[in-house]
């Protein structure tokens, strides 16, 4: 089966955080970015880190055996066994914050205004991610690979 | 009857055990027999339930169809009274007998309830209620609703209790909790976090009250009033025992399943008995820091286990391997993560920083190696740091990093973080 996840190559990532910006629109209402960043709440599902000139744009990996999925109390979060992508269904979430604690990457991302969190779907509809598509740099890659 | 997986309960271990089977077998039958009448809800979410932040329907774990989707029979509200191991068969109550090829016990733990004069467990007295079951939660919610619960007393200041006394709050129901250690959330927190808790519990107007005991239930038809070992006496409408879990171990003991405080198994989930195997509450997990087998009842345990024990039981070889204790907590606001070593020790090197606002971060380190940590409010950077102590990473060459505030994996010597991404 064939498994997807977003990488990051922090050697041409240069922290324009462009790929939170495009996630917060794509994940929006309106999908449109004046909405989506002053007359909506919409968050977007990746971040970036930085430390002086190192940046890295981090996102859900959904693992194959995701410990997110393990810790999770409320059964929001699940691994679709078709499509291999670790979902996360936000209206059963009560923000416990288990799957922060379990995720290895800190790809979980709080939610404090609505009390749940919020992760990558890979742009579920798209045919490329859409941090993937506007990534000025080519730094954000879809790695395709397959599942043991 | 007759099936090939037997699963005895139908909380989050014996969930997972089933839906691991069924990725890889697909026509087994499995049987799954529960005391509770219930589909599978959550326990953890009772809280939030009686706060009223989610309705009943979101109690439950998965959707109504999740037998039938996988195949699955349940027999709800049946109680397994005896497991013949040699001829392979369990005996339900009302006489009826399942036979099996393999067996999971994922029969969880039952609250643990201390003596008190006055208290008939059989017949406790309206009012009195446990924090585990969806039961005993609907009649908590019934009471609350129909107006009659101003007061109560919440035995227990550990996680549970903590987390009924919060919900019972948010009703506005005056809360006294009653612990019988000298801190609250004893074993769980050190110090300075359990007093941070504290402080931040008494300023929401909970009343607490450590190293107390409640030795009395007074009341004829309902609970009126608790006395404590020191002589004070609490009205209470609502008496709610949240004072920790004992492993269900009854239909192991005196078998040939080795049983510790637990059901014993191996890191494959299996118990001394061929093809019976167990997970949860009830068994006794490996804990990775301490190299050891021990009582973890925590959520994710249940969940890792039961799914190894499933893959296990048909055929597939898979170890569990990253239990430890660990935990997510929130009180008004306050979010809170522990895992790992919370206890003074020699060998330890401990780094802490308080910086307000309820801020703390405790960082515990042994030969380099993070072994142990709480975080409150600002708990991002908890996972990176649970993996950095499930690897075994040294981290001697960014220790100064572990207590900064936005710690991940942008902190970390790049060619561990590459090793961690791929």
């Amino acid at each position: 089966m064939k498994m997807r996840r977003i990488r990051c190559r922090e050697e041409v990532c240069i922290g324009c955080r462009l790929c939170e910006v495009w996630c917060q629109v794509e994940h929006s209402k309106s999908k449109e970015i004046i909405n989506a960043f002053l007359r909506e709440t919409a968050f977007p599902r990746v971040r970036v880190e930085e430390r002086g000139p190192i940046s890295i744009s981090l996102q859900c990996r959904h693992c194959e055996e995701p410990n997110c999925v393990h810790a999770c109390i409320s059964g929001a979060l699940y691994r679709d066994l078709e499509t291999c992508v670790v979902k996360h269904d936000a209206s059963k979430c009560v923000g416990c914050w288990s799957c922060v604690l379990a995720c290895p990457y800190d790809a979980i991302i709080r939610d404090d205004a609505h009390n749940r969190v919020l992760k990558c779907d890979l742009c579920e509809g798209r045919e490329e991610p859409i941090c993937v598509e506007k990534c000025p740099n080519d730094a954000l890659i879809v790695e395709a690979y397959d599942a043991l | 009857m007759h099936c090939k997986y037997l699963i005895i309960g139908n909380s989050v271990g014996g969930v997972a055990a089933s839906e691991a089977i069924r990725e890889i077998d697909k026509v087994g039958k499995i049987v799954m027999v529960s005391e509770e009448p219930h589909r599978v809800y959550s326990r953890a979410l009772i809280p939030y339930f009686i706060a009223g932040r989610i309705d009943l329907e979101k109690m439950y774990y998965r959707d109504a169809n999740f037998y039938e989707k996988n195949d699955i029979l349940p027999f709800l509200g049946k109680k397994v009274i005896k497991i013949d191991f040699k001829d392979r068969k369990a005996e339900m109550e009302d006489g009826c007998k399942i036979g099996y090829k393999k067996l999971l016990l994922a029969t969880g733990a039952a609250p643990f309830i201390p003596q008190m004069k006055g208290l008939d467990k059989e017949r406790p007295k309206d009012g009195f209620f446990t924090f585990s079951s969806l039961d005993d939660a609907m009649k908590i919610k019934k009471k609350i609703e129909s107006g009659i619960a101003e007061r109560a007393a919440v035995l227990g200041g550990g996680l549970t209790g903590l987390m009924a006394a919060e919900a019972l709050a948010e009703n506005g129901i005056e809360v006294t909790v009653v612990e019988l250690a000298g801190s609250l959330l004893p074993g769980v927190l050190d110090e300075t976090a359990s007093h941070l808790v504290e402080e931040h519990l008494e300023e929401k107007s909970l009343k607490i009250s450590t190293g107390r005991r409640i030795v009395e239930v007074v009341g004829e038809e309902s609970v009126e009033t608790a006395v404590l070992d020191d002589g004070t006496i609490l009205p209470c409408d609502l008496l709610i025992i949240g004072a920790g879990v004992r492993p269900r171990v009854e239909l192991a003991r005196d078998t040939g399943v080795r049983v510790n405080r637990g059901i014993v198994v191996d890191r494959r989930m299996r118990t001394s008995v061929n093809d019976v195997y167990a997970c949860g509450d009830c068994a006794e997990d490996y804990d990775f820091l301490q190299g050891d087998f021990r009582l973890l009842p925590i959520w994710p345990t249940a969940y890792a286990g039961g799914r190894v024990a499933g893959f296990n039981m048909c055929g597939v070889e898979r170890e569990y391997r990253w239990g430890t204790n660990m935990n997510s907590m929130h009180f008004f606001g306050l979010r809170i993560i522990v895992a790992g070593s919370i206890t003074e020790n020699g060998d330890d090197e401990v780094f802490k920083k308080i910086c307000g606002d309820g801020n703390y971060r405790r960082i515990a380190l042994k030969d380099d190696r993070v072994v142990g940590m709480i975080l409150m409010n600002e708990i991002e950077g908890a996972g990176v740091l649970l993996n950095l102590m499930r690897a075994g990473i040294n981290v001697k060459s960014f220790k100064e990093e572990l207590l900064s505030n936005d710690f991940g994996l942008i902190s970390l010597p790049e060619k561990l973080r590459q090793e961690i991404m791929t």
